[in-house]
């Protein structure tokens, strides 16, 4: 097992700029604001880093505002030589970034790699709020045969998963609404979150819907904000001035039909492939996570993660998290410390990571959970998935 | 047998692609076609020009009998284009074949029906004619025309 190529890499710094509603500022700025942090935070000047990687790659404008500046414009930014540059989307969801400047750490294409991941989303979104058809003239790529049918948003799909988890095993929206719920509590104690009021069963039951089963309290809220984490070989842990955050497994697998529509557990998602990848290349279990950031870019997503990942059966996940006491940040698991990207902030998959390094390093503050030794991140749902584990120092 | 009332303010049309041209134009005779492989007789959705089984070459559009059972479905409520009235999309698994499936509007249902009286029932399917392009859209099996 210790001969993972991952635990050839860690976590030696992480960073992020402003978050929050329509800030104004551009994804450069953000990123560059992220980036300068996370190097310093792990003890590194910018001459040190020789490698870029991203999620999505491309354009902030184009894609308004969903991916931030591609990976060479930074690079340009800073000036840097690099040894390595990445940027893509169709990879281990947002953690495809990561895992590949793991891996080109552990290939020896580069001894520091800058992994960011920027929005905009709420800038670029205005005051329209989302309009996921604005600007298609045709339906492209796997949208080809949705959006011609008005399953034009994300929600509408997820939406199904969660009609027929719900059929199909009995979960009920006050079962779901605990991730909403949890996500909020978290926020509370966390400074930088958008979201920090309390959220009462009546106000998840009550709130408007989006695509049924979903309301508006199950989706995540658009924010402009830059995450980076600096990955490094772990000969440099020794002199890391942080606690190193280390890489214990990965999970990259994708079993079954890529797609929204045809995967053949529709109660369920790609996630499947990528949980059973990751515990095949660790000895730890389920039972050793002691906190767990799933992606929660819709509440049904992070249910499907606690049931691929094995925290509890397939179909299960509704009877799991009832009450919310076991996923609280005081129970046996605690989910989404920091609020999620439901109330902190949809900064699109690299949150988790954020939260979860912190947590490991004791540095979370008020919403610190006590002796985190383990961390299970996840991002990506659908057909997109990615996750690894994560541990308190070099576990090898 | 047309669907004349299209459910949607805004509809995205698919794009130019030869591989699903005859899927958006198969609704000119009422029918629903998918790909199908001539040597193995695997249906395969979306199309692809070779069988994802048997990756056999002889793959031609074949109609099917429309018909299939809901397998799951979300009324879409949040109005993503100003003035859109609630609709339901739902996917069906057809009768040809346990793994193909099609994402559909669904149209003569009411908007409040239970989740455990519709996922499970049977529908066929009609077209709804815009722009030269012929939509598939689900009806209860039976509906009067």
């Amino acid at each position: 097992m210790s001969n993972n190529p991952e635990r050839l890499s860690f976590i030696s710094g992480v960073g992020r700029s402003a978050s929050g509603r329509r800030l104004g500022r551009t994804a450069m700025d953000l990123t560059l604001e992220a980036a300068l942090e996370a190097i310093e935070d792990a003890g590194l000047t910018r001459d040190d880093i020789d490698g870029i990687a991203t999620y999505p790659g491309g354009d902030a404008i184009a894609s308004r505002g969903f991916g931030g500046p591609a990976a060479p414009q930074v690079q340009d930014a800073l000036r840097l030589d690099l040894n390595y540059l990445y940027g893509a989307a169709e990879g281990s969801a947002q953690l495809g970034a990561i895992i590949e400047a793991t891996m080109a750490v552990a290939a020896g294409l580069a001894k520091h790699v800058l992994v960011f991941r920027t929005v905009t989303e709420s800038t670029m979104q205005g005051a329209k709020g989302r309009n996921p058809s604005q600007g298609m003239q045709a339906a492209t790529g796997f949208m080809e045969f949705l959006a011609p049918f008005g399953a034009i948003s994300a929600t509408n799909w997820f939406a199904q998963v969660a009609q027929l988890h719900m059929h199909k095993y009995g979960t009920t929206r006050e079962q779901l609404a605990q991730i909403s719920l949890t996500c909020r509590t978290n926020a509370g104690l966390n400074p930088r979150a958008v979201y920090r009021d309390p959220l009462t069963m009546d106000d998840y039951m009550n709130a408007r819907m989006i695509s049924t089963p979903l309301c508006l309290l199950d989706c995540d809220v658009p924010v402009d904000g830059s995450t980076a984490i600096i990955i490094s070989h772990v000969d440099y842990a020794k002199d890391a001035p942080k606690i190193p955050v280390h890489i214990n497994a990965v999970g990259t697998a994708q079993y079954g039909r890529p797609s929204w529509d045809q995967y053949e557990d529709m109660t369920s998602m790609m996630a499947q492939g990528a949980a059973k990848q990751l515990w095949s290349r660790t000895d730890l279990k389920p039972a050793d996570v002691d906190v767990a950031e799933l992606y929660d870019g819709f509440s049904i997503i992070t249910l499907a993660w606690l049931e691929a990942l094995g925290f509890c059966e397939q179909g299960e996940g509704g009877a799991f998290i009832e009450g919310g006491q076991r996923i609280a940040r005081t129970g046996a698991l605690p989910l989404n410390t920091h609020g999620g990207q439901l109330s902190e902030g949809r900064l699109h998959g690299f949150g988790f990571v954020y939260e979860a390094s912190v947590q490991l390093r004791g540095e979370a503050g008020e919403r610190q959970v006590p002796n985190t030794e383990v961390a299970a991140v996840a991002n990506g749902g659908g057909p997109i998935a990615g996750a690894m584990l994560l541990t308190r120092g070099i576990s090898n | 047998m047309a669907i004349d009332l299209d459910v949607l303010t805004m509809r995205v049309p698919p794009q130019d692609n030869p591989e699903c041209e005859f899927f958006w134009q198969s609704g000119a005779d009422g029918k629903l076609r998918f790909k199908h492989c001539g040597d193995c007789g695997y249906f395969s959705h979306p199309p692809t020009p070779r069988c994802p089984k048997c990756l056999s070459v002889n793959m031609e559009p074949k109609v099917v009998s429309g018909k299939g059972t809901i397998l799951t479905f979300t009324v879409n409520v949040q109005q993503w284009v100003p003035g859109q009235e609630p609709y339901i999309i739902a996917i069906a698994t057809m009768d040809e074949q346990p793994d193909l499936r099609l994402t559909a509007l669904l149209v003569g249902v009411p908007l409040d029906i239970a989740p455990a009286d519709l996922i499970g029932t049977r529908v066929e399917t009609r077209f709804l004619a815009r722009d030269d392009i012929f939509y598939p859209t689900f009806v209860p099996e039976g509906a009067p025309a």
